[in-house]
């Protein structure tokens, strides 16, 4: 039935043109026909949130700095913003409407987004109504408890590696999120813990993405596989995990053009390039999409689609150095329960760390 | 569950039908959904306070109109305050007495500042303007190459230099005067608006260039922070307008809004792809729709506009409504409906549109369109103005010719069929007779327009058509509406096309001088 829908579809289009043009000469205003909102979030159920992973020592490659502390400190030039709220908060001491009205708003300031932070007020109330919370301090404290338990830590972070194989991580996410930056940062972390790494300049779409691509390669010291400009991004990455498979090589980190989510054609091309990825000697251990923190709601969308297409792992959050709070990511892990494993705080080599839930919760706040 | 804030609303406010006016209690249950939809679509907190209580202040002992549902009314009433608040003033370009005319591009990174700038040079010289650009991002790897090579595809040179962005901000205005280039347009890094040496540095670059214009590059995704990072912009630069880019994704887009309320200058672009002619002035209306999700028929609209060839869409139109469309016209459309780029890009902008469509795992794609392109073409043209003539040898010869294969070709034909029986189906030019279920549609968005004042509204009303239970009902609908201003005699009707393009714009639509000239052939793209 589909390729029906097609030939009525682009009959259409050029119908509607046709036609449509010379009313909407006649001067307009737009009418509310039912729409398929796909872009914001919508009221969907939250599942409760996942019990805290055992903890088990983490067999991360060594981190460059404590990672805490560093995410802390690269956090620390945007507190200020929602602070106020949360002063005035337990300054009033008691829990009343005004308590509620500045915890939601603080929330969605940060990108919480509606339908969690009602979720979340919600469970809140509850456990004051009940007595198990008491006190504009008490509220924050369970408030944060239960932020940092839906956040997935530690071995749910870790960036999975399968030995003896040629691994490759893919690197996805719309335009100007930070994929090649990103892409830098870990070449230089993963050389850093020992392992041997190539390039795939994935990205034969953008302008000069494969000269980017290879600054960060010559910087970083590794190798970098490049295709053709316009070329099929998939033949590179094919190429690159022969090469890294025929060398020896642990980890091929491919790069990808920035694509919406919505346009259909570059999700299928997408999908392609994980099947090529995926063909022996490769194995896919990771799938991470890039997301910037100053993304609002459309970023569920996105990590909606992408983890529909070619089933996301892991999500990088970058720009977090930024006034943004990145308050999306509660949504994702909630609805999609995709974690959050690396986070940029700028745009130098060094500037990676580990997700650190503790550190994001008590940021989205100060 | 509802999915659009009208839907949402109905829900409320449907019950009062039978009463005069909206009560202080109806107006607040609708503006609490209003608040949500607003902050669902990315509107800065503060922002969306404000907008509730200019529409608190416009429905409160508002007339229920006959003609709208009380949901359609206040939905009206809260489009005309985004209109509002999103337009004003359109900015209008004018050039500096003395060239060149400085064009300064700022933003946070990978807002899609590099790429605008070649639009806009892209822009300008359609303008009848000399453009030059400047690199002055020294910060991101290649960043000067990529507007470089953007520079080459749009035909305007490009000037940079490894030393450092003042002195690229400086020696490019001088290079633009020794040339004489009439605009200048100056990319420069992106940049943290907490960062202090950063800010500072685009300062001095301000002052160095003194430019005549300085624009705030925004992507359409950006969440709450929108409005702290245009707030520190304008603060450091003095901003002129706001340029938004990635529209072509389906974020609402409230950030516009808000950066609009806060920094109160025009939005004056919006880019709309990745291509370099995705790119145009902003339209306030369109995007107070795509705000409240409603989609955004009209810039669909314009686009076929710009890139059919009028006769042809004539043509399959009137063939279309009289029920003598073939695998010709078909074939025609088709090749129209490419130029106006991926096939679910364009589906994605029409409201009403059933969601697997939509899907990203649909096979609506390019690949498909070239495939039945491939299959129409390797007919005889008896065969295509007769589909019953082709038997088995015939399809097999078709099959080899297109690279496809007999079960290909027979299902295109099969379903080509199906087409056109609903085609001809009471259903859809039932409109004009008065019969069928596409009348029901018809009605209600003809109302819609007549209650928006404004036949455009018909159009986008056109989706509006009730809910569509079906596929037919809906196509009934939309195809009915192309009947119904045939019918009605609107300017609309084939022949009535000769009126130039009015209004606010100024540029952007070059090709276009009082009798409206429509390219016959699509302009080049690159590999996408």
């Amino acid at each position: 039935m589909l390729a029906l829908w097609i030939v009525l579809a682009v009959v259409l289009v050029g119908l509607v043109a046709f036609v449509g043009a010379a009313l909407v000469r006649r001067g307009r205003s737009p009418a509310p026909p039912p729409a398929d909102d796909a872009a914001a979030g919508r009221g969907t159920a939250l599942s409760a949130p996942p019990p805290p992973p055992p903890s088990a020592p983490a067999s991360v490659p060594e981190p460059l700095a404590p990672e805490a502390a560093v995410l802390r400190q690269g956090l620390a030039k945007s507190r200020g913003a929602i602070s106020g709220y949360l002063r005035a908060l337990r300054a009033r001491g008691s829990v009343d409407d005004a308590t509620w009205d500045d915890l939601e708003e603080a929330l969605l300031r940060a990108d919480v987004g509606v339908s969690t932070t009602t979720a979340l007020l919600e469970d809140l109330r509850g456990k004051v109504r009940n007595g198990e919370v008491r006190g504009a301090d008490g509220v924050l404290e369970a408030l944060r408890r239960d932020l940092e338990s839906s956040l997935v830590a530690d071995d749910g972070c870790e960036l999975r590696f399968v030995d003896d194989k040629t691994n490759v991580w893919l690197f996805v996410g719309v335009n100007g999120v930070g994929k090649t930056t990103t892409i830098g940062k870990v070449a230089r972390q993963q050389v850093a813990a020992g392992r041997s790494v190539l390039l795939a300049a994935g990205d034969t779409f953008r302008a000069a993405a494969g000269e980017q691509l290879d600054r960060w390669a010559d910087r970083v010291g590794v190798e970098l596989v490049r295709g053709r400009e316009g070329g099929d991004p998939s033949a590179v990455v094919f190429d690159a995990v022969q090469r890294a498979a025929a060398r020896g090589n642990d980890l091929v980190l491919a790069d990808t053009a920035g694509r919406l989510h919505t346009k259909v054609n570059l999700i299928e091309e997408l999908k392609k390039i994980r099947r090529v990825a995926e063909r022996p000697p490769g194995t896919v251990s990771e799938v991470l999409l890039v997301l910037d923190a100053t993304t609002g709601q459309n970023g569920l969308a996105q990590a909606r689609q992408f983890l529909e297409a070619v089933g996301v792992t892991g999500v990088v959050l970058t720009k977090l150095d930024g006034t943004a709070k990145g308050g999306i990511v509660l949504s994702i892990e909630r609805e999609l329960g995709l974690p959050v494993k690396l986070v940029g705080i700028g745009e130098g080599a060094e500037d990676l760390v580990p997700f650190h839930p503790a550190e994001f919760v008590a940021a989205l706040f100060e | 569950m509802f999915d659009v804030l009208s839907d949402r609303l109905e829900a409320i406010l449907g019950r009062l039908r039978s009463r005069g006016r909206l009560s202080q209690g109806d107006v607040e249950e609708a503006l609490r959904e209003i608040r949500t939809a607003l902050l669902e679509a990315d509107v800065e907190v503060g922002v969306a306070r404000s907008l509730v209580d200019g529409i608190r202040n416009r429905l409160v002992g508002e007339e229920l109109s006959r003609s709208l549902s009380p949901g359609q009314q206040v939905v009206k009433a809260v489009n005309e305050q985004l209109v509002q608040a999103l337009g004003g003033e359109t900015l209008h370009i004018t050039y500096a007495p003395a060239p060149p005319t400085v064009v300064l591009l700022a933003g946070l990174q990978g807002s899609g500042k590099t790429t605008t700038a070649a639009k806009l040079a892209r822009w300008f010289r359609q303008q009848g303007r000399n453009p030059m650009l400047a690199g002055a991002d020294l910060q991101r790897p290649a960043a000067v190459e990529q507007l470089r090579i953007l520079g080459e595809q749009s035909g305007v040179p490009v000037f940079s230099e490894p030393t450092d962005a003042l002195s690229v901000a400086r020696r490019s205005l001088e290079e633009a005067r020794r040339r004489g280039r009439d605009v200048l347009i100056v990319d420069t890094a992106g940049r943290l608006t907490i960062d202090q040496a950063l800010m500072d540095e685009v300062r001095r670059l301000s002052e160095a260039l003194t430019p005549h214009y300085t624009f705030l590059v925004i992507d359409a995704m950006t969440g709450q922070d929108a409005v702290s990072t245009a707030q520190a912009f304008h603060g450091a630069l003095s901003l002129d307008g706001v340029i938004l880019t990635k529209l072509d994704s389906d974020a609402r887009g409230g950030a516009a809004l808000s950066v609009k309320e806060v920094v109160g200058r025009p939005i004056a672009f919006a880019s709309t792809g990745e291509r370099l002619a995705d790119f145009d002035q902003f339209h306030p209306d369109r995007m107070a729709s795509r705000i409240l999700g409603m989609g955004d028929v009209l810039s669909l609209i314009e686009q076929a506009e710009r890139e059919f060839d009028r006769e042809v869409a004539e043509e399959g139109a009137t063939r279309l409504l009289e029920g003598r469309f073939t695998l010709d016209d078909f074939l025609a459309q088709l090749q129209q409906v490419k130029k106006l780029g991926s096939l679910g890009g364009i589906l994605s902008l029409l409201p009403g549109v059933p969601k697997d469509l939509k899907a990203a795992d649909s096979i609506v794609d390019d690949r498909q369109l070239s495939q039945v392109e491939a299959i129409i073409c390797s007919m005889t043209a008896k065969e295509r103005a007769e589909p019953a003539l082709v038997d088995g040898s015939r399809r097999q010869r078709i099959a080899r010719g297109s690279g496809t294969s007999t079960q290909e070709v027979n299902q295109l034909l099969r379903q080509f069929k199906e087409a056109q029986a609903v085609m001809r189906s009471p259903g859809m030019l039932g409109g004009l007779l008065g019969g069928g279920r596409g009348l029901d549609g018809l009605r209600q968005a003809a109302k819609m327009a007549d209650a928006l004042g404004g036949e455009g509204g018909a159009l986008a009303g056109l989706a509006g058509a009730g809910a569509p239970e079906s596929p037919a009902d809906q196509l009934s609908g939309l195809a009915g509406m192309g009947g119904l201003s045939s019918l009605a005699g609107l300017p609309g009707a084939p022949g009535g096309m000769s009126d130039g393009r009015g209004g606010p714009a100024k540029g952007g639509k070059g090709k276009k001088k009082g009798g409206r000239v429509t390219p016959k052939s699509g302009r080049p793209r690159p590999p996408r």
